[in-house]
C-alpha cells in the first residue's frame, strides 16, 4: 500500500514546476517581438530569422557538432576498451592507477582538467583548435562511457561468450558476435552521454581552444555575459527542443522495444 | 486428570476476542470482504486458509488497522477498533516478508516497539534478553538481519511481534519463505510459543498442511466469504462442500442423483454401474445433484472381489504413484471415471501383487465418505 | 598479446591526457611566473644535459603557495567556495528529498515517466539551464514583476548577481544529481517495513524519523556528495548569477589563468583546489563501497 496523500502531491507539483517553469519562461520569451527581453511585446519569431542569419552562431554550432561526434565516437571505443580491461582483464600491473585514472575526471574539477589539457598542449607544442579539443572532450568523456558499459558488463553472462568460444569462434569474433549485440544498448547510452558532455561543455573547451575554433557553449557564454538577450532565447530554445525530441524518440524506442519483448515472450509461451 | 478440550467456540458463556460484524472491504469494484460475520476467542490458534486473493490477508490487515472495513464492524475485546489506527492497537503482526529494519541488529529490532512504549532501559533490556531466549537468538543479538540465515531471521520476526506481548498476534504466512523440513519443525515451535505465551493467534496461509498442523480451528475462505469453520479434523473428515473438501488434502468426488434409502442414501452416478451407498445426517431429495466425496486412503484396493461390503467398483489400474511410505493408485471405471486408492506401504515393494493394468476391485464402507449438496 | 594492446590503448591514451598534463600543473605550480612565451620560468633546457636537468629543479620552489597564504583573496576564495557548497548541498537535499519521497511513493505506472521528467533537464545544456535564472533573477526580471504585481514588494529585490542567485542556480541545476540516489533507496524500500514500525507502536511522522531516513541514508549521503564535490570548483555558476563579491575558486583560477595570465599561480591554486576536495572523494567513494557490500 503506498501512500499517495496531499503531502506527496505538493512535493511532485512544486518540485516539477520548479524544475521547468524557467526554461518554460525561456521558451516563451523567445517568441517576443520585443528586444527588452523583460517586457512582453507580442508574438513574433523575428529572433529565430535573425539567429539562423548570423553566421558566428552557425559556424560555432558547426564547430560544436563536429567536435562532439568525434569526440564521442572516439570516447565509446576507448571507454568501451577501458570497461573491458577494468572488468575482463583481472590484474596487470598498474592496475590501480589505471582505475584511479578512469575515476578521477569524473569527480575532477573542469578548471582543472582545462587548465592541465592546456599546459600539456602548449608544452608540446600542439596548435589549439577542433582537434585539442576533440582530444580534451574524448579523454573526460570516455571515462563517462566506461563507468556506464562496464556496470552493464558486471552482469554480463560470460557462459555466452564461451558457448561461441566452444563453437568455434575466435576470442574477437565472440566479442563481436556475442558480447557487443548483448552490451549494445550500453554502449550507445555510453555514446549519447559522451556527446551530451561534449556540447554542453564549456569550461574545458574554453582552456583547450583557439581563435580558430569556438564551440557554441563558448559563443553563449560570451553573449550571455553581457546580459539577457533574445537571440540567446531562442538558441536555447531549439537546442532544448531538439534534446526534448530526442529524449521523447529514444523512450519511445526503449518502450516499443519492452513491448514487442514481452509480447514475444507470450507468443512463444502460448502452445503451437 | 482429565484434560478439558479447549473449544470456548462452543462454550456460550465465553466472550469472543474479536468480532467480525457484517465486514465488508471494497478496493474500487472489487470486493475482497463480502459481509463477513466470524468471532475468534482467545488463546485460539485460528488459521485463515485460502487460494491467493481469497481476501484472507485482507482481513488479517483490517485486525491489524492497515485497511478500514468499508462496512460492518471490527471489535478486539469489545471495542469497536475502525477508529484505532496501527500503532495504538494491541495487536502486533508478523510480516510475510519479516521487515525486519536492515539498518538495525536483531536486538534492536526486537526492543523497536518496547522502545515506543517507553519503557525504562532496564525493563526494555530484560524482555529483549527474555525473547532472545525464548526464540532461541541469544547468540546472534548483535547481528544485522542481513547476517543470519532465513529461519533465524522468522524467528527475529516472532521475536519482535511478540515481545510487547500483545493481545493478538498476526502472523501473514509465517512460514512461506521457509524449505519444508524447517517449516515442519518450525511449525511445532510455533505451537509451542503459543501455548508458552498464552497470545491468541491468527495465521494466514494458503498451506493446508500447516494450518491443519498449527490451528485450533480453520478457516476455508473463498472469493471474500468464509466457506467453512472448524477444528482441522472436521475439516478434513467432514467437509461441507465441495470446495473445502478439495481444497484440503486429496479426495475423489464422485457426482450423481440422489436416492434417500431411509437412513442412507444412494447415490445414481453412471449407466450400468452399482449405487453408491453413503450415511449422512443431511436430507436429500430423489433425483436431486449430490457429491459424494471420499478420501483415497479410505478406498480399499484388492486383486480379488471383496465380500460383506456395501460398495464396490471394479477398474483397471492406470497408474501407480510411489511415494515411500504410501502408494497411490489411479484406478479407471469402465465409465472413463479416475478413482484414487491408497494403501500403506507395510510390506516390502516385491511382495505388492497389483501392477499397472491390472483388474482390481475397489470398495469402502457406507461410512467412509461424505455426501454434499454443493 | 590481444589483452596487452586492450589494456595499452586507454592507458596510453590516459596516460597521455590525464596524468601527464596533471604532473605539468604540478611542475608548473612550482615555477616562477615570467613575461615570455610560456609565461613561466625555469624552462626544462635538455639541451644542456644533466646540469640543466639539474638547473631546472634548483630553480623549481613553493613560491606560489607560500603566496596563496598571504594574499587573503586565496584562502578566502577557498573558504567562501566551501561555504557556498555546503549551504547550496544542504539547500539541494531540502528541496530533493520531498520530491524523492513523493516519486518514490508515486504509482508505479508513474514512476518511469516521473523519472524521465527529472533527468530531461540534465541532458539539456548547463549553461542554458543557468541563462534561464538571468531573465527570472534580475531587477526588472519576471519575479520581481510578479512580486511587485502581488504587492508582497514595493521596490525590486537585488537577487541577481548576489550569493542568493548562485544557491538558486546551483539546487536548480544539481537537483537531478540529489534526487536520483534518494530516489533509488526509497524506491527500493519496502513498505512493509513502515507498517511494522506503525504496527509496533509508531506514528507516522517518528516511522519516518526511525525508518526511512536511516534507510535512505546512504542515498542521501551519496546525493549530497554528487552536489558538493562539483560546486567547489563550479565556474559558470557564481561568473553568471554571481556578483563581485561571490568568491568562488573555479572562478578565481579563471581570471588568474585568463586576466591575469599568472600560470604558476593558477597552477597552484588548481593543486590546492584538489588536496581540499580529497577529502570528499575519498569520504564518498567510502559510502559507495559500504553500500555495494551492503548489497553483495
Amino acid at each position: 500500500m503506498k501512500r499517495f496523500t496531499w503531502f506527496n502531491a505538493t512535493a511532485l507539483t512544486l518540485g516539477f514546476a520548479f524544475l521547468y517553469v524557467p526554461m518554460i519562461i525561456l521558451i516563451v520569451y523567445s517568441f517576443n517581438s520585443s528586444k527588452l527581453v523583460t517586457v512582453w511585446a507580442g508574438f513574433s519569431t523575428r529572433w529565430y530569422g535573425e539567429l539562423l542569419q548570423n553566421e558566428e552562431f552557425l559556424d560555432a554550432a558547426w564547430v560544436t557538432l563536429k567536435v562532439a561526434v568525434m569526440s564521442s565516437t572516439i570516447a565509446t571505443v576507448l571507454g568501451t576498451m577501458a570497461a573491458l580491461v577494468l572488468v575482463r582483464a583481472g590484474r596487470f600491473a598498474g592496475r590501480t592507477l589505471f582505475s584511479g585514472m578512469i575515476y578521477a575526471p569524473l569527480v575532477m574539477p573542469e578548471v582543472i582538467t582545462g587548465l592541465s589539457l592546456l599546459l600539456l598542449f602548449i608544452g608540446i607544442g600542439l596548435e589549439r583548435g577542433v582537434l585539442t579539443i576533440v582530444l580534451a572532450h574524448t579523454t573526460f568523456s570516455m571515462c563517462y562511457v566506461s563507468v556506464v558499459v562496464s556496470s552493464r558488463l558486471v552482469t554480463f553472462d560470460r557462459s555466452l561468450e564461451e558457448a561461441a568460444l566452444d563453437l568455434g569462434c575466435s576470442p574477437f569474433e565472440a566479442f563481436r558476435l556475442v558480447t557487443l549485440p548483448i552490451i549494445a544498448p550500453a554502449v550507445i547510452s555510453g555514446w549519447l552521454l559522451a556527446f551530451t558532455l561534449s556540447l554542453d561543455d564549456l569550461v574545458i573547451a574554453s582552456f583547450t581552444t583557439g581563435p580558430s575554433a569556438t564551440t557554441l557553449p563558448i559563443k553563449i557564454f560570451s553573449a550571455v555575459r553581457l546580459g539577457v538577450s533574445p537571440e540567446i532565447n531562442a538558441l536555447s530554445t531549439l537546442m532544448i527542443a531538439v534534446v526534448t525530441v530526442g529524449v521523447i524518440i529514444a523512450s519511445l524506442v526503449t518502450k516499443q522495444a519492452a513491448i514487442r519483448q514481452a509480447r514475444d515472450e507470450r507468443m512463444a509461451e502460448r502452445p503451437a | 486428570m482429565a484434560q478439558t478440550v479447549f473449544a470456548p467456540w462452543n462454550d456460550p458463556d465465553e466472550k469472543p476476542l474479536i468480532q467480525f460484524r457484517g465486514v465488508t472491504k471494497r478496493f474500487g469494484d472489487f470486493t475482497a470482504i463480502d459481509n463477513l460475520t466470524q468471532d475468534i476467542y482467545a488463546r485460539e490458534f485460528f488459521a485463515l486458509l485460502g487460494p491467493s486473493g481469497c481476501g484472507k490477508t485482507t482481513m488479517m490487515r483490517m485486525l491489524a488497522g492497515f485497511e478500514r472495513p468499508t462496512e460492518g464492524q471490527i471489535l478486539i475485546a469489545g471495542q469497536d477498533m475502525s477508529r484505532v489506527p496501527p500503532n495504538k492497537r494491541a495487536v502486533n503482526m508478523m510480516f510475510q516478508s519479516y521487515a525486519l529494519f536492515p539498518h538495525l541488529s536483531v536486538w534492536d529490532n526486537i526492543a523497536f516497539g518496547l522502545k515506543r512504549e517507553g519503557r525504562d532501559k532496564d525493563k526494555i533490556a530484560a524482555r529483549v534478553e527474555e525473547m532472545l531466549r525464548l526464540t532461541r537468538l541469544s547468540k546472534f543479538a548483535k547481528r544485522k538481519p542481513h547476517q543470519i540465515s532465513g529461519g533465524q531471521r522468522q524467528r527475529v520476526a516472532l521475536a519482535r511481534s511478540l515481545a510487547k506481548a500483545p493481545k493478538l498476534l498476526l502472523l501473514d504466512e509465517p512460514l512461506g519463505a521457509l524449505d519444508k523440513k524447517l517449516r515442519q519443525d518450525t511449525q511445532f515451535e510455533l505451537m509451542d510459543i503459543q501455548e508458552k505465551t498464552g497470545t491468541t493467534f491468527v495465521i494466514v496461509t494458503h498451506d493446508q498442511e500447516e494450518a491443519m498442523t498449527v490451528a485450533s480451528r480453520v478457516a476455508v475462505m473463498d472469493e471474500g466469504q468464509i466457506i467453512q469453520v472448524a477444528t482441522p479434523d472436521q475439516i478434513y473428515e467432514a467437509p461441507n462442500s465441495v470446495y473445502v473438501a478439495d481444497f484440503i488434502g486429496d479426495v475423489n468426488i464422485i457426482t450423481g442423483r440422489a436416492a434417500p434409502q431411509g437412513d442412507k442414501v444412494a447415490i445414481r452416478f453412471a449407466e450400468g454401474q452399482p449405487e453408491i451407498i453413503g450415511t449422512t445426517t443431511k436430507t436429500f431429495e430423489p433425483g436431486q445433484e449430490i457429491h459424494f466425496a471420499i478420501r483415497p486412503e479410505k478406498v480399499a484396493i484388492d486383486t480379488e472381489e471383496p465380500e460383506d461390503t456395501p460398495n464396490k467398483l471394479r477398474g483397471k489400474v492406470l497408474d501407480i504413484a510411489y511415494l515411500g511410505n504410501i502408494s497411490t493408485y489411479h484406478v479407471e471405471l469402465p465409465t472413463g471415471l479416475i478413482v484414487k486408492a491408497q494403501t500403506a506401504n507395510t510390506r516390502r515393494i516385491s511382495r505388492r501383487q497389483i501392477t499397472w493394468e491390472d483388474t482390481v476391485w475397489i470398495s469402502w464402507t457406507d461410512t467412509a465418505g461424505v455426501l454434499l449438496d454443493r | 598479446m590481444r589483452r596487452a594492446f586492450l589494456i595499452a590503448v586507454p592507458y596510453l591514451w590516459l596516460v597521455a591526457l590525464f596524468l601527464i598534463p596533471f604532473v605539468i600543473v604540478f611542475k608548473i605550480s612550482l615555477s616562477d611566473v615570467a613575461l615570455a612565451r610560456p609565461p613561466y620560468m625555469p624552462q626544462l633546457d635538455l639541451s644542456a644535459g644533466w646540469d640543466g636537468v639539474k638547473s631546472f629543479f634548483a630553480e623549481l620552489d613553493f613560491e606560489n603557495f607560500a603566496f596563496l597564504t598571504t594574499d587573503d583573496l586565496y584562502w578566502k576564495a577557498y573558504l567562501s567556495s566551501l561555504r557556498i557548497a555546503l549551504i547550496s548541498t544542504a539547500l539541494t537535499l531540502l528541496v530533493g528529498y520531498p520530491i524523492a519521497y513523493a516519486m518514490a511513493r508515486a504509482a508505479p505506472e508513474w514512476r518511469p515517466t516521473l523519472l524521465m521528467l527529472v533527468i530531461l533537464p540534465f541532458w539539456t545544456s548547463f549553461l542554458i539551464r543557468v541563462y534561464a535564472w538571468m531573465g527570472i533573477l534580475s531587477n526588472e526580471g519576471l519575479l520581481n514583476q510578479f512580486l511587485l504585481w502581488l504587492g508582497a514588494i514595493d521596490t525590486p529585490l537585488t537577487i541577481l548577481n548576489t550569493n542568493t542567485a548562485v544557491y538558486i542556480g546551483v539546487v536548480y541545476t544539481y537537483l537531478p544529481f540529489m534526487i536520483l540516489p534518494i530516489y533509488s533507496a526509497l524506491e527500493r524500500m519496502d513498505d512493509s517495513l513502515l507498517e511494522a514500525a506503525e504496527d509496533l507502536g509508531c506514528s507516522r511522522l517518528s516511522a519516518f524519523w526511525l525508518v526511512t531516513v536511516p534507510l535512505s541514508k546512504n542515498g542521501i549521503i551519496a546525493g549530497c556528495f554528487l552536489v558538493f564535490i562539483p560546486v567547489i570548483g563550479e565556474f559558470v555558476i557564481p561568473s553568471l548569477l554571481g556578483g563581485s563579491g561571490t568568491l568562488m575558486i573555479g572562478k578565481v583560477l579563471w581570471e588568474e589563468f585568463f586576466s591575469n595570465r599568472d600560470w604558476p599561480v593558477a597552477s597552484a591554486v588548481a593543486i590546492i583546489l584538489l588536496l581540499i576536495l580529497i577529502i570528499p572523494i575519498i569520504l564518498f567513494q567510502r559510502n559507495e563501497q559500504k553500500q555495494r557490500e551492503a548489497e553483495g
